[in-house]
């Protein structure tokens, strides 16, 4: 299993894909699934960084990736806002130019990308954001 | 990332290798602002050797898209999108939004 913690800053953010991607290949997952997990994570840690910590210096990330048969999970904690999932809109694809939001489409990639998204907010252990993949 | 623009009579041709992230895409939204605010509206984007993008990318195009096409002025178009961005961008509905194109010369051309 691998286990870092970041600095919540986006300069951060190549590191974190690197992470989930050397478990991701020594888990034998295909470069195409290594993409897909390294942008839900890159989505997952952007959001934390933009909203959960808005606006907070030294903050940290926890991130953890492990494979566990045929399934990586990656989890992500921090000590922001907390946040539910369910109050966040989903993007309109198929509005037009004009009309089209960008915000909450971190989310739903996210959602496309993984097996399974799930959040927890404690307020005493903070903010924990676990994703699953699947082998394909 | 590493940005470099090139102006062509009808168009610019904006290449940007590497990766876009939110940590990049500031940087990649500067260089289409810096076009747009030049006056110039045609912008072919080329990704042949752009590695990564995030939706902090993606919505960088799409503002830049907005500003391209209002009162008819301009369009931004894509080139040599490499697959698994390709694929990242019809999962967030956006495939729609831009004309893509396999060769800058027939990018630049389309102006």
């Amino acid at each position: 299993m691998a286990h870092s913690t970041f600095p919540a800053r986006f300069e951060f953010l190549d590191e974190i894909r690197e992470l989930v991607a050397e478990v991701a290949r020594e888990g034998g997952f295909s470069e195409k699934d290594i993409y897909s997990l390294q942008l839900a994570a890159d989505e997952a840690a952007s959001n934390i960084i933009e909203h959960a910590y808005a606006g907070v210096s030294n903050a940290s990330l926890d991130v953890t990736c492990d494979v566990d048969d045929d399934e990586l999970i990656i989890t992500m904690r921090d000590n922001g806002k907390p946040f539910d999932p369910s109050k966040v809109k989903q993007p309109n694809l198929k509005a037009d130019l004009s009309e089209r939001q960008i915000g909450g489409l971190g989310l739903y990639l996210m959602r496309k990308l993984m097996d399974d998204v799930h959040y927890e907010s404690n307020s005493r252990t903070g903010n924990l954001l676990t994703m699953i993949k699947r082998r394909g | 990332m590493e940005i470099t623009t090139q102006e062509f009579k009808h168009c610019d041709l904006i290449k940007v290798k590497g990766r876009v992230d939110s940590a990049t895409a500031p940087d990649f939204s500067k260089a289409l602002e810096n076009a747009n605010n030049d006056g110039r509206f045609k912008i072919v984007v080329d990704m042949s050797e752009l590695e990564y993008m995030s939706s902090a990318g993606f919505r960088a195009l799409l503002a830049t898209q907005r500003n391209c096409k209002r009162y008819n002025r301009g369009e931004l178009v894509l080139v040599s999108v490499p697959a698994r961005i390709h694929e990242a961008l019809e999962l967030a509905g956006f495939t729609e939004l831009f004309k893509t194109f396999d060769d800058p010369i027939e990018a630049v051309g389309s102006f």
